[in-house]
Formats: structure tokens, C-alpha cells, sequence
């Protein structure tokens, strides 16, 4: 049965889960035009922090999860500067060979995928070499709210809000602030962003920083409802990046509006067919989205308000 | 290197004039050592199973055929593709689908073809949405990656006995047992492949048994490899290279961009498919973990650490890593792999085997000479 409240609520869920599975990977993709292969190891580097930190080190969970996100963010600069850009390798290679052994991958998509995916298989192996092929989970917290006969998990309706809160936040950081306005220049034009002062170097490495807490939020987050084991980033690719395809080049309101648009659709399918019918309809839907919106939501709506001030 | 084609046409020898076929700005070896080389390592091969495990080379050089998929796909015409497994794995089932329902050697034959037919379709179909639904760049990888891992989920879930096409059971992670054994031709003329060893004894080595299914793939190997070399020092080669160096330079010229990148992807699809088929029979068993992201991933490390540029590259590299990768079957293999992986795309982009060309080059020409006669990856880039 298809019943009102239970298709409301899995749509706040379908969009809570795609929203924070993706906007760690729409921040690195849109800004740096690096695509992170190791996006579901970064989560799973936040879930796993988050997790350790409650059952090893006794945190409360609110402040195990904000370790977990601060962890994965310095673990992602870390990332930047020997991998991304290769400062840190460069360095060492100026002052021993005299030259630059690494290129950046900023903007050299392929490249930047062949990488990070050998990052990402060095992580999954390294954590269950390291933890084993699962580690003890956290409990889900809050109980859950009923409502008939039916009951659901306050969580999850709690997950919901805090990525309406994220996406705030994060719309707020890039648009309203100071960092925001140098990070944006950097991605717009670069080379002039450097004439007018800005430190676009540093600017890549805190966005990916950015980007890679977000990513280990959503692992902490989602720690506590989905089982601990070293493949468990896996699970948020597909969302994440049909997210941030059908999403386009406006980063935090793509992401919104995909997280809308799909969370709709992956929680009416999977609520009448099953959950592999929702993932295939969300497939679906991005396959049509592209053959008609080739740049994405957001890139549909720029185009819509220049034809407007065009005729004008 | 040379470039025969300058020289006098008519006072040319046939083994010359058929080399030019074969040669070209796209390949690297052009000289005669490197076809003696060639030559001898073709031989090496052949002779291989009389000294090592050639059941396991034969599963790597199917799996070489793989690793040339991609290397024409994304090396020579530009579109990274992490969906070939699903091609592959789509040969696979259908093969294993038709020659369960007609275990005939003529029904097996098909069988084959139907594999072939299965992956180049399925590429056909998916590229045709991709590229003429206007879909470029590493949206397209986007997307082969997102149908790899959904073939994954919908292969793992048809468990149901309600999955069975014919006699054929899918059998989810059960995968599909009892495929049967390859034999091409029809009823009364016939031969087996799997299975089906004849004893050999030579002076000094002793007996042995050599399989016909290594020298089958053999040979598709060493063909598809010389005809993928003649296909991309052809003039439509030459368009495949021009539509991976600039789209748009290349629509202005009047080259149909997409329907090349259409073209490439399906043929790239069937020669999966193949692969996947010769898979499936050597195994005589498939199941969904051949469309897992780490095996999605596989021939994109094969082809970006042999050179994505080189098919030479592809498959020397695919036999390598895999050699390398049954070989340490402990837990650091994965993470060896994936720090070889980073090295090699971080301090080589254009991969071994042309870096190794290139030393190859300087060693004979003397430093200096050799610059300009392939600088891999000039920065390309004009500003437009």
C-alpha cells in the first residue's frame, strides 16, 4: 500500500541521502575539475573516525561526527597537495633533481579519475587490512516515531534536515563570504583571479579540504544506519555522481535541485517496485536528463534566464 | 623512425609494402628490429605452454582483449569508458544463454557470434543515447560507470528461478554455472576447444599436453592486435586520432565527430564482447562479479599504465599486471596495484611502453636527435 506519510518521509530520505552523497563530489568536480574516484573512501574514512572515535575513544556521538568530517577534510588536503597538485612531491623533486616530477590533474578529468582510483583502492584494501571486513557499528540513535501502524526511525528524519542545513551552510560559505568570492573567481578565470591577488593555489587545497569534510560528514553521518564494512562508499557512488550529472555546473543549487528532482523519483520507484527498480529509474532519469538538458538542471536554468533578458 | 611511405614506391619488397599496412604516426614500432621482436615474442607464446601454466596466460590474453577495447575507445579516439566489463559481461551471459539452450556445436558456434553480436549491440545502443543524445566528455564516463555498477546490482538480484531464459538460469551471485564446452562448427564437422588437450612429446622437454583453446586465443590475439594496428593507421585511424586530439576542430573539417565516436564504442563493445565470450568459455562459468567496479576498473589501469596511446601497451600490460596480480594473491596485491596505478599516472601520463619507446629511441639516435620524432604529450593546447 501506498501511503501518503511513507512516501513523504522516504522522499526527505532519498533526498537527505543524495544530497550529502554528493556534495562533497559536486564541490571537487565544479571547482577544481577534478572528478574523485575515492569519494566513497573519503566517506567511508569519515564513517569509520566516527565509529572508532564512539567505540574506542567514548565521544558523544555529535562530537564523534565532527571529528570524523575533520579527520576526512585534513586527509583530503593531505590529498591535494601530493596527489591533486603534487606541491609536496614537486617540492622534494626541485631540490633533489632540480625539476617538477608531477603535473597538477586540475582540469585533466581522465587523468584525475585513473588516480584517485588508485587512491581508492589502496583505502578499501588498506582499511581491511587494517580493521578487518567490518568493524562493530554505532546504535541508531533517537528511537523511532510512530504513526498508525507504521513506525519510522527519527533519524533519518533528523539526517534530512541537517543537509538542508549543509547545503545552507555550504551555499552560504561559497556565495556570501569572502573565501567564497576568491574560490569562485578561481574556478571563473584563474589566471586573472592570480593578477587581482588571489592565492588560487591555496584556494584548490581548501576546496578540496571543503569538499573532502563534507564527504567524511556524510560517512559519520550515515555511520550509525549502514553496516561498517570497507566497501561501504560504494553504495553512495551511483547517487553521487548521476547527482552531480544531472545537478550541472552550479554546485550547491544543482545539487539541491537534483537531490529534489531524483530523491522524488527514487522514492516513488523504490516505494511501488523495490529499491532496484528506484536505482534503475534514477539511472533512467539521468540518461533522459542528459539527452535533453546535456548541461544539467542548472545549466537549463542559466540558459532559460539569458533568453529572457535577451527578448527583454 | 622511418617513414617508408617517402621513399621510392616501386623498388619497395612485398614484406615491406605489407608492413605500411601496419605502420603508421598512431603505433609505435616501425622499425625491422621491432618486427623481429615482434616475431619472437609471438613464438615465445607459442611455445609457452610447453614450459609454463598456459591455462592461466590463456585467461590473461583474453583478458588482453579487453585491455585493446579500451585502448581503442578511450586511447585512440578519446572517450574513457569504465562500462567495457558490461559489454564484456554481456558477451559473456549471452553466450552462456544461447549454448545452454542449443548444446550443439552449431548452437555453440552462434553461441559465439550471438556473444560478439551481444556486446557490440548493447555498446550500440548506449552510445547512440550517450552521443547523439549530446552527451561529451567525462559525462559519457560518468555514465558507463553508473551502468557497470547498475548491471551489478541487476545481475546479483536474478537469483529467482522467474530469471531464466530458456534452460538457461541467470542464478545471481550464483553466477551461471555449466556453460558448455567450446566447440566451433557444425553437427558432424566440429572441434572442440575446452577440454580437449592432445599430447605432444618433444626431444629434451618431454610429454606434454597443449590446449587448442590457448592457441585459438593466440591467434584472435595476435589478429586483433594487427588488425586494430591497420585500423588506426588507416585514414578513419587518423579521424579517430583527430577526434580525441579536438572535437571541434575536427566537426569543422566536416568529420561527422559523433558518428565516429559511435562507430568506435560499438566496435570497442563487440570486441568486449568477444573477450567476454572466450571468458566465459575458458572459465565455463560466469558471474556478476565480472561487472564489479574493481573489475570495471581493471582495463582502465591496464591500458593507463601499458600507455593509453599504445595497443602494444595494453597488452603487455595487461599481462603483466595480471601475472603480477595472481601472483602476490595476498592482501597487499590491491594496494601494490593502486600505488602502481598513482605512480604511473602521476610521473608517466603517457604510460611504460611509450616511455620505454622513447628510451629505446634516444639509445640509438644519441640524445637530441630523437625529440622530435614523437614527443608524446606536447601540450596541445591552443587558446581558443
Amino acid at each position: 500500500m501506498v501511503n501518503g506519510i511513507n512516501l513523504a518521509l522516504q522522499f526527505l530520505d532519498s533526498f537527505a541521502f543524495i544530497v550529502l552523497a554528493a556534495a562533497g563530489l559536486a564541490i571537487i568536480f565544479g571547482i577544481m575539475g577534478v572528478i574523485n574516484l575515492a569519494h566513497g573512501e573519503f566517506i567511508l574514512i569519515g564513517a569509520y573516525t566516527a565509529t572508532l572515535a564512539v567505540t574506542q575513544l567514548d565521544l558523544p556521538l555529535v562530537v564523534a561526527m565532527l571529528v570524523g568530517g575533520l579527520i576526512t577534510g585534513l586527509f583530503g588536503v593531505l590529498t591535494e597537495r601530493v596527489i591533486i597538485s603534487g606541491a609536496w612531491p614537486n617540492y622534494v623533486s626541485q631540490r633533489t633533481l632540480g625539476r617538477d616530477i608531477i603535473e597538477p590533474l586540475y582540469d585533466r578529468l581522465a587523468d584525475s579519475m585513473v588516480a584517485t582510483f588508485g587512491l581508492s583502492l589502496i583505502l578499501t584494501q588498506g582499511a581491511r587490512i587494517r580493521f578487518g571486513n567490518s568493524i562493530n557499528q554505532i546504535a541508531t540513535p533517537f528511537g523511532a516515531i510512530s504513526y498508525g501502524s507504521f513506525s519510522y526511525s527519527t533519524y533519518r528524519i533528523v539526517l534530512a534536515g541537517v543537509s538542508i542545513g549543509l547545503l545552507l551552510a555550504t551555499y552560504y560559505l561559497f556565495t556570501r563570504t569572502d573565501f567564497g568570492m576568491r574560490a569562485r573567481a578561481t574556478i571563473q578565470d584563474k589566471e586573472t583571479a592570480q593578477a587581482m591577488g588571489v592565492n588560487t593555489d591555496r584556494m584548490y587545497m581548501l576546496t578540496f579540504g571543503i569538499g573532502s569534510a563534507l564527504a567524511g560528514l556524510t560517512g559519520a553521518l550515515f555511520a550509525p544506519v549502514i553496516s561498517m564494512q570497507p566497501t561501504l562508499g560504494d553504495q553512495f557512488l551511483v547517487e553521487a555522481f548521476v547527482a552531480v550529472v544531472v545537478g550541472g555546473p552550479s554546485v550547491v543549487l544543482g545539487t539541491a535541485l537534483s537531490g529534489g528532482v531524483l530523491g522524488a523519483i527514487l522514492a516513488t520507484f523504490s516505494n511501488l517496485y523495490g529499491t532496484f527498480i528506484g536505482r534503475i529509474a534514477l539511472l533512467v532519469a539521468a540518461l533522459i536528463a542528459l539527452r535533453f538538458l546535456p548541461e544539467g538542471i542548472t545549466g537549463f536554468l542559466e540558459q532559460v534566464r539569458k533568453r529572457r533578458q535577451e527578448s527583454e | 623512425m622511418s617513414t617508408n611511405s617517402a621513399n621510392g614506391e616501386a623498388d619497395r619488397s612485398l614484406p615491406s609494402r605489407l608492413r605500411s599496412r601496419f605502420e603508421g604516426p598512431n603505433t609505435i614500432g616501425e622499425s625491422r628490429g621491432f618486427w623481429v621482436g615482434f616475431a619472437v615474442a609471438v613464438a615465445a607464446l607459442a611455445v609457452y605452454p610447453a614450459f609454463g601454466d598456459g591455462s592461466q596466460l590463456s585467461l590473461f590474453m583474453v583478458l588482453a582483449l579487453l585491455g585493446l577495447s579500451l585502448s581503442v575507445v578511450w586511447g585512440y579516439s578519446g572517450v574513457l569508458s569504465f562500462g567495457q566489463v558490461v559489454f564484456f559481461g554481456i558477451g559473456a551471459y549471452t553466450f552462456g544463454v544461447v549454448s545452454i539452450n542449443f548444446a550443439t556445436p552449431g548452437g555453440i558456434t552462434a553461441a559465439v557470434v550471438a556473444g560478439i553480436v551481444g556486446g557490440g549491440l548493447s555498446a550500440a545502443i548506449l552510445g547512440y543515447f550517450m552521443f547523439y543524445g549530446g552527451v561529451r566528455d567525462v559525462y559519457v564516463t560518468i555514465i558507463t560507470l553508473v551502468s557497470t555498477i547498475v548491471m551489478h546490482t541487476f545481475m546479483a538480484q536474478t537469483a529467482g528461478s522467474e530469471w531464466a531464459i530458456g534452460e538457461a538460469a541467470l542464478g545471481g551471485f550464483n553466477g551461471m554455472p555449466d556453460i558448455p564446452l567450446l566447440t566451433l562448427g557444425v553437427e558432424g564437422v566440429s572441434y572442440q576447444f575446452i577440454y580437449n588437450p592432445f599430447p605432444m612429446r618433444i626431444i629434451g622437454i618431454g610429454a606434454f599436453e597443449i590446449s587448442p583453446f590457448y592457441y585459438l586465443v593466440l591467434v584472435l590475439l595476435v589478429g586483433t592486435y594487427l588488425g586494430l594496428r591497420a585500423l588506426v593507421n588507416s585514414d578513419y585511424g587518423r579521424v579517430m586520432v583527430a577526434v580525441r586530439e579536438d572535437e571541434d576542430r575536427t566537426e569543422m573539417f566536416g568529420y561527422n565527430v559523433t558518428r565516429v565516436k559511435f562507430v568506435v564504442f560499438t566496435l570497442g563493445g563487440a570486441l568486449a564482447g568477444l573477450s567476454g565470450v572466450l571468458y566465459a568459455a575458458r572459465n565455463v562459468y560466469i558471474d556478476p562479479t565480472v561487472f564489479s567496479l574493481l573489475f570495471a576498473t581493471l582495463p582502465v589501469i591496464w591500458v593507463s599504465i601499458g600507455g593509453r596511446k599504445s595497443l602494444l601497451g595494453a597488452v603487455v600490460a595487461t599481462l603483466a599486471i595480471e601475472y603480477l596480480r595472481i601472483s602476490m594473491a595476498g592482501e597487499l596485491a590491491l594496494v601494490l596495484l593502486g600505488t602502481l596505478l598513482l605512480v604511473t599516472i602521476l610521473v608517466l601520463p603517457s604510460g611504460f611502453v611509450p616511455w620505454l619507446h622513447e628510451q629505446a629511441i634516444e639509445t640509438r639516435l644519441g640524445p637530441g636527435e630523437a625529440g622530435e620524432a614523437d614527443a608524446p604529450d606536447a601540450p596541445s593546447e591552443v587558446s581558443d
